[in-house]
């Protein structure tokens, strides 16, 4: 029986427009949709994999406002059996060393957990250090950015691929994994399991329930703060030629005029 | 002066550009020291070239486990420095292992993590560049200590004469039920081209392309200029390019003085890993293609007729 906890994080949609607030430069929620993490729905699909190969629980963990439970929904309609969504205005504007304090927190929640699966980078933060950071507070080991992953009894291996190449990791667990987008392609939820995911338990949890020190977290409690945050004007369409058999020969007139060749 | 640690990228017993780009921003805030991890001797390899940029010191943390197990030895390191340096700030390149290096680290210390800047300021802020560019932020450490990741190739590398004192650290014994065990690696062959987030022109395929075999159209191209190859997620899922060359939301950014665009819709999230790039040059058959409202020259043809028409051009010009 593998406990498994998945991360999942609710971010704006990135086929749409992303924003800041101009008050307080916390990320703009009303702006864009909020989807799933496309990589988080990968970290749901390795989960299933490995529960439906032997034996196992698969639970979601979420931290996030309250309409992330979209975001749950989806996962648990993928086929995961239970959530945990910690959700408080307290947490508005954290940082990353406050939310993996919190989702260290969250953990606690959960009966006995053997194995967490994060995406390997999120789409909006793109901090990519969430897991690796839960590793270090947890005191087990990161087998993260995993593009290969495989579990026999208590001994995890995985691939990690890297833009250093890839590196061959073994571990006990309890661990914490992370992966990338070439690990495998995530299901469909059915029309059956969307249905079941309505009746399937989401605990929520405010950060009072987590023991986690309130001064660490939200806006005012950040280690890392934004003092200005600016929109870059869009780029112009340029020039536009027709290939006429001479396409090739104007772009290199074009780079020459440029001085970049 | 305050130190400023600085995490040595290094293969070989070569110091990768990104760490003198480190160097040279950690100069700019305090005296510069350069932290090297890695097996016995390794330190002594890579010194003078530290040197070079203006390392003050060179703290050598050198075991036979440092590269045996995964990011937690250069943690150690960095934080054993730190205890006894109180540095201003630490420095480490924005790739996947320095990210989860300076996140793991900001939690040891106490710190606040300042992800992917572009720039680092005198006074300790960081330029960061979110949304694949379409925002500029400045942020800052508000307690504790910055650890800062700062993007390849985002900082200038300006040489300058450190003294490079040798300071040697006692790593502390790895805990193998707290770290991943590194079984075998297999490194990145490199070949003649440049590093993707290094290189002054990108040139990329995309699903346009066709297949494996034809993406030589693109390399042809790119080798005429010097440039590196690039690939949209299109181009890698079908199986035309390895994943370390994908341009993108979940790929590599860039940001080179000329990007060029072979086959490539210009999905939104190919665009955020590019759109920055000084010049954009895009080849695409379909006239209402996306990339050409970015493009600031784009040809409406075949990539098979313009690519290596431009490729005979390119290397006729140089002679
Ligand atoms: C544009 C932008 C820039 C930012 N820059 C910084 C910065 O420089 N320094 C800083 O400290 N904070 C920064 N933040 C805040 C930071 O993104 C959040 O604290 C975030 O919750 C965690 O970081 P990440 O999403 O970058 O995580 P990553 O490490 O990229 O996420 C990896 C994985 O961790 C898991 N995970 C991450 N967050 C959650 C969550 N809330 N709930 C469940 N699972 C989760 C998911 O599985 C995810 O796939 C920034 C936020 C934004 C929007
Ligand atoms: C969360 C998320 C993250 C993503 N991350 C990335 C990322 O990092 N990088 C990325 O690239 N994408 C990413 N994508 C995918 C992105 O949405 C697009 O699907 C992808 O960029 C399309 O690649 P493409 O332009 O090569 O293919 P297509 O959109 O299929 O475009 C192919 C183009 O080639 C043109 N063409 C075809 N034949 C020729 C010819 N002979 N000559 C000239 N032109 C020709 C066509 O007109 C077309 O415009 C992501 C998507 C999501 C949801």
């Amino acid at each position: 029986m593998t406990n498994i906890v998945v991360l999942v994080k609710q971010v704006p949609d990135t086929y749409s427009e992303r924003k800041l607030n101009e008050s307080d430069h916390t990320l703009d929620r009303e702006s864009a949709d909020a989807v799933i993490d496309e990589i988080n729905e990968r970290a749901v699909e390795e989960a299933l994999k490995i529960k439906e190969a032997g034996e196992g629980e698969v639970t979601v963990l979420c931290v996030g406002p309250d309409r992330a439970t979209d975001a749950i929904r989806k996962a648990l309609s993928m086929g995961a059996d239970k959530a945990v969504h910690v959700s408080d205005e307290a947490l508005q504007g954290s940082d990353m060393v406050a939310t993996a304090k919190v989702i260290a927190g969250a953990l606690g929640k959960v009966d006995g957990y053997d194995l967490v699966i994060a995406g390997n980078e999120a789409s909006d933060g793109r901090g990519g250090a969430i897991p690796a950071m839960l590793a270090e507070i947890l005191g087990v080991p990161q087998l993260t950015h995993a593009r290969e992953l495989s579990l026999d009894g208590t001994t995890l291996k995985v691939d990690r691929e890297t833009e250093d190449g890839v590196t061959h990791l073994e571990a006990s667990l309890p661990a914490v994994v992370s992966v990338t987008e070439k690990i495998n392609e995530p299901r469909y939820p059915s029309f059956k399991g969307i249905m079941a995911a309505k009746k399937k338990p989401v605990e929520t949890v405010t950060v009072a329930d987590l023991g986690v020190d309130a001064g660490e977290l939200g806006l005012s409690g950040a280690y890392a703060t934004v003092l200005e945050a600016a929109p870059k004007p869009p780029r112009a369409a340029g020039e536009r030629v027709d290939d006429d058999g001479d396409g090739g020969t104007k772009a290199a007139e074009y780079l020459v005029g440029q001085k970049l060749i | 002066m305050a130190e400023v640690l600085v995490l040595v990228d290094h293969v070989d017993g070569e110091v990768k550009k990104s760490t003198f780009e480190l160097l040279t921003a950690a100069r700019a805030l305090g005296e510069a020291s350069a932290v090297v991890v890695g097996t016995p001797g390794t330190a002594g390899k890579v010194k003078d070239a530290l040197a070079s940029y203006g390392a003050a010191k060179v703290y050598a943390a050198e075991s036979d486990d440092a590269t045996g197990y995964l990011v937690t030895p250069k943690v150690d390191a960095l934080a054993t420095v730190a205890e006894q340096a109180s540095p201003a700030a630490v420095l480490v390149s924005a790739t996947a292992d320095g990210k989860e290096v300076s996140g793991r680290l900001a939690i040891r210390l106490g710190g606040a993590v300042l992800v992917d800047a572009v720039g680092v300021n005198a006074d300790g802020s960081v330029d960061q560049s979110i949304f694949g560019g379409a925002f500029s932020v400045k942020s800052k450490a508000a307690k504790g200590t910055p650890v800062v990741s700062v993007r390849p190739g985002a900082v200038e590398a300006e040489q300058a004469d450190g003294a490079a004192a040798e300071e040697t650290v006692a790593l502390p014994a790895v805990d193998p039920a707290k770290s991943a065990k590194v079984t075998g690696v297999e490194p990145v062959v490199g070949g003649d081209r440049p590093e993707l987030t290094e290189a002054s022109i990108v040139v990329s395929g995309g699903r346009g392309v066709g297949s494996a075999e034809k993406f030589d159209v693109v390399e042809k191209l790119a080798d005429s200029l010097g440039a590196a190859v690039g690939a949209s997620r299109a181009a890698v899922d079908s199986g035309y390019y390895p994943a370390q060359f994908q341009v993108g939301q979940t790929g590599k950014t860039v940001s080179p003085q000329l990007y060029v665009a072979l086959g490539i819709s210009g999905a939104i999230q190919h665009r955020a890993g590019m759109q920055t790039s000084k010049t954009i040059v895009a080849v695409n058959k379909d006239a209402e293609a996306p990339i050409f409202e970015i493009a600031d020259f784009g040809v409406v043809g075949d990539l098979f007729d313009v690519a290596p028409q431009l490729t005979d051009e390119v290397a006729k010009r140089k002679g």
